[in-house]
């Protein structure tokens, strides 16, 4: 019965794509990202502490429920260049979050009614999955995959505007003719229109510690930052050991120029 | 060739230096991080801790664990195996430190300072002469002369405090970081 | 290598080394006292850089093979191991990465110098060969070390390469079954392609062992295009050359280093940060932007068999090219007409990169992309087939100087050796 209604879904999907590409002229193709500023680009950018942790929570209790994280540990949360959490700090974040356990000492994985066994993560532990597979985040989301969200930034063309674009996009107007799937929603940003993730973002739908006032706007610049990180969290050394190798290089390039011209100044 | 003067010649050797000397400092410094890409990377730092539960394990007999990749000696001692490892007067042995992770590097190696709870002896079971794993010595199957271990590749002996008596090691078992969560309960790392 | 040697062993140990291995007499005479024209420009350190980068890549490959794991499984995730736990890992592989394609924009520089200043003509044809084989391998090598991160791109470019086999008549699916391992790419795959890609650059440094070899039998050619005739044409390649290919090599390391440090996914595509899945295509797949003249030309042809032997005659046709030119003029410098033929294909390669990098129906500025392909491709067979041999026969080439020393030092050269 409800294998006959999601075909029937997406049959119709088919046919208002169709129809709406007709409407359009093929005008689906994905907005360019907004223009956005972040603190960690340029060459001397770097990753803004307060967004990093504010990011964190906002991953935790709204993208979490949906979206794993699978090659980020707790660790990561104290490690420099990071969100510059402390060790007790990243700790207790990890000790909150509970993971599924390793078999006990009779071999079982679940409890006598069949719940699986869980303990609290440790510091070397990856932050925990939404879902324990690949067909379990599938049935929770109608068919689509809530995507890894580890090395997101970097997974898409755009990189970090892109995925800001995305979370603060929801709002805009769909274009008259263009019609929404149903069990989907209109973001402009992404590719064909149609996402099947809903509106992640909602006024005050965070509660920043630090005082922050959490508007769409300023979860998705957190988060972001957030995920950038999570995806390059090498970035703030890399740029600082970078200055130093350019610095040396072009000291070695005066030298050699030097003893290049003074050894060439009899040859010509 | 076009003679040099002299003067031209040192400028032009102290460019030869400067340069090249420059360019080898960046050359040492360019191989370290293909040094260090070989010490173990931050995720093995991190997986350092296991917990033990030590309920099943009876008096008189030792469960090997892996902690860190190599073999983790627990023993619940029997009172028998305590009186004789406290018997012994440190300063015999080959070895008098703790070589105990939970305390300072001074520490002496009294049985007190090697257990802290004297039932539950937890060492690395690795032989500090080249790293095989000595055979624990039980009253069935005694391994050496003092009680605890034989190591059976060069012959060294431990007594029931994990302390070397005799053999080429050199120093005693060494004890790992730990903590009692509870009674029954070990966090080894 | 070759030719008389200078060397002149000075201590007891010297001689003693020199009688038994006179691996020390080999390196003086090949890096020390050869006699090298004394007009080289800018264009031919890149023989130096290049070797500097097959050196870079090898060292950094070992160190991340000591950490890549070669299973579809895990191969992506260790890559991400790489970049985030192990010690320098991300600098590691970044080197290795933005690498590949500063060793293509190298050897391209180097290849183009050498066909504007007829490097490839008598006596260095087999020079010209073994480099074109150097080439060839490097594509291979590239090819096999961009698919080992198993990421989209990785699996999706495996997979299409591999299915250019399948267009050979008869044997062709057999050939990509072969390949593969499987029934299509995969663990056998990656595993094999691994193996092959930590084998190939030791097989080019030995190609290179030749091409050096069979350079220093005839010595370099030079902008001029002319023979060395007296010692007064050359100077030592140390420190004349030394210290200028080191000058010049640090400031291609600066160039890749803004790479390295400041874009390091400049030449990467977002795609393969998305672990291989077979059931789905990228919507875009493109092959690395070194390849993309080949892939262009490829797709430009409507026949599946036809692209394939188009983009294989593109690489095999370099090989003729010592005798396709017909000209007794070695420089495009005294080639007028050669010369604007010759900037034409540079354009025609540039444009073949860029229709490369677009979508099948691309459509800019109102033309069809793949047209576009479909003209450059002709012109580039059409330089070497028939616009080479023709001009060589009908151009008036402008009038050589005497000598490399005249040219360079002018009156200075009339007067007697100092």
């Amino acid at each position: 019965m409800r294998l006959t209604k999601l075909s029937l879904g997406i049959a119709l999907g088919l046919l208002t794509s169709v129809s709406a590409f007709a409407a359009e002229g093929g005008a689906t193709k994905r907005l360019h990202p907004k223009a956005a500023e972040f603190e960690f680009e340029g060459p001397f950018g770097t990753y803004d502490r307060g967004a990093l942790q504010r990011g964190y929570q906002v991953y935790k209790e709204v993208c979490a429920a949906c979206h794993s994280a699978n090659l980020l540990s707790f660790r990561n949360l104290a490690e420099p260049g990071g969100p510059g959490f402390t060790e007790a700090q990243a700790r207790a974040l990890a000790t909150a979050a509970k993971i599924p356990a390793e078999p006990n000492d009779k071999g079982e994985t679940t409890d006598d009614k069949g719940a699986p066994l869980m303990r609290s993560a440790t510091l070397a532990d990856r932050f925990p999955s939404p879902y324990p597979n690949e067909n379990a985040a599938r049935a929770s989301n109608s068919g689509a995959l809530p995507p890894d969200l580890s090395l997101i930034v970097k997974a898409r063309e755009g990189e970090a505007h892109y995925i800001y674009s995305l979370l603060t996009g929801f709002h805009e107007k769909a274009p008259a003719g263009f019609k929404v799937t149903e069990g989907k929603y209109f973001n402009p940003y992404f590719e064909g229109w149609n996402i099947t993730m809903p509106p992640p973002l909602t006024e005050n739908g965070v509660t920043y510690s630090d005082g922050t006032k959490a508007t769409i706007d300023q979860q998705a610049h957190d988060v972001v930052t957030f995920l950038a990180w999570a995806a390059e969290p090498k970035m703030e050394e890399r740029k600082r050991m970078g200055f130093g190798v350019m610095v040396f290089l072009i000291v070695l390039a005066g030298l050699l120029f030097a003893a290049y011209r003074k050894v060439w100044k009899d040859a010509h | 060739m076009a003679a040099t003067t002299s003067d031209a010649g040192t400028r032009r050797d102290f460019l030869y230096v400067a340069a090249g000397s420059v360019g080898a400092v960046g050359a040492v410094a360019a191989a370290w991080p293909f040094i260090d890409q070989m010490n173990p990377s931050t995720g093995a730092l991190a997986l350092g801790s296991t917990e033990i539960d030590l309920t099943a394990i009876q008096p008189g007999q030792q469960i090997v664990y892996k902690w860190r990749g190599q073999p983790l000696f627990v023993r619940r001692r029997t009172p028998a195996e305590i009186e004789s490892a406290k018997a012994v007067d440190v300063n015999s042995l080959p070895d008098p430190l703790a070589r105990n992770a939970n305390l300072p590097d001074t520490a002496l190696a009294n049985d007190a300072d090697r257990a802290t709870k004297p039932e539950w002896l937890i060492v690395k079971g690795v032989c500090t002469h080249l790293g095989c794993t000595p055979a624990v010595s039980t009253p069935q199957i005694p391994e050496g002369e003092y009680g605890g271990w034989l190591c059976h590749c060069h012959g060294s002996e431990y007594d029931t405090s994990g302390r070397i008596r005799k053999g080429p090691a050199p120093e005693n078992l060494a004890v790992p970081p730990y903590t009692f969560m509870t009674d029954t309960r070990v966090k080894v790392g | 290598m070759s030719g008389p040697s200078t060397y002149n062993p000075q201590s007891g140990l010297e001689r003693w080394i020199d009688a038994r291995l006179p691996l020390p007499r080999l390196l003086h005479d090949t890096v020390h006292t050869f006699p090298t024209p004394r007009n080289l420009n800018i264009w031919y350190t890149f023989g130096g850089i290049l070797a500097f980068c097959l050196g870079v890549q090898i060292i950094t490959g070992i160190t991340l093979a000591m950490h890549y794991v070669a299973n579809a499984n895990l191969a992506f995730n260790s890559v991400e191991t790489i970049m985030r736990d192990v010690n320098y890992g991300w600098l590691i592989r970044y080197i290795h990465a933005n690498g590949a394609s500063m060793f293509f924009l190298a050897v391209y520089i180097h290849m183009f110098r050498g066909l504007y200043y007829g490097s490839y003509k008598a006596p260095r044809e087999l020079l010209w060969i073994i480099g074109v084989l150097i080439y060839l391998l490097m594509m291979a090598t590239a090819f096999f070390g961009y698919v080992l991160p198993w990421g989209q791109m990785s699996f999706w470019g495996a997979t299409v390469i591999t299915n250019l086999f399948s267009a050979i008549p008869v044997v062709g699916n057999h050939i990509a079954t072969w390949l593969w391992g499987d029934f299509a790419v995969g663990d056998a795959t990656l595993n094999r392609f691994f193996s092959l890609h930590y084998l190939l650059p030791f097989i080019i440094a030995g190609v290179v062992v030749l091409h050096i070899w069979a350079l220093h039998v005839p010595g370099n050619n030079n902008p001029l295009g002319i023979d060395v005739k007296s010692p007064q044409d050359t100077v030592p390649f140390h420190p004349y050359y030394t210290v200028k290919d080191a000058f010049y090599l640090v400031l291609f390391v600066i160039f890749f280093a803004g790479f390295v440090f400041y874009s390091p996914d400049f030449f990467g595509n977002p795609d393969n940060y998305q672990p291989a899945n077979p059931l789905v295509t990228p919507p875009e797949i493109v092959p690395e932007w070194y390849l993309l003249p080949f892939y262009a030309m490829l797709r430009s042809i409507p026949n599946k068999l036809l692209g394939v032997i188009v983009m294989g005659g593109a690489i095999v046709t370099l090989v003729f090219i010592p005798w396709l030119d017909t000209s007794r003029v070695r420089s495009c410098r005294f080639r007028p007409l050669m010369k604007q033929f010759f900037w034409g294909l540079v354009v025609c390669c540039v444009l073949l990169g860029y229709c490369g990098a677009q979508s099948v129906d691309a459509v800019k500025f109102g033309i069809p992309m793949v047209w576009v392909a479909r003209i450059a491709s002709i012109y580039y067979f059409a330089f070497f087939w028939l616009i080479m041999p023709i001009i060589g026969l009908i151009e008036t080439p402008k009038k050589l100087p005497a000598s490399i020393a005249q040219s360079v030092l002018g009156d200075k050269a009339g007067a007697p050796a100092e």
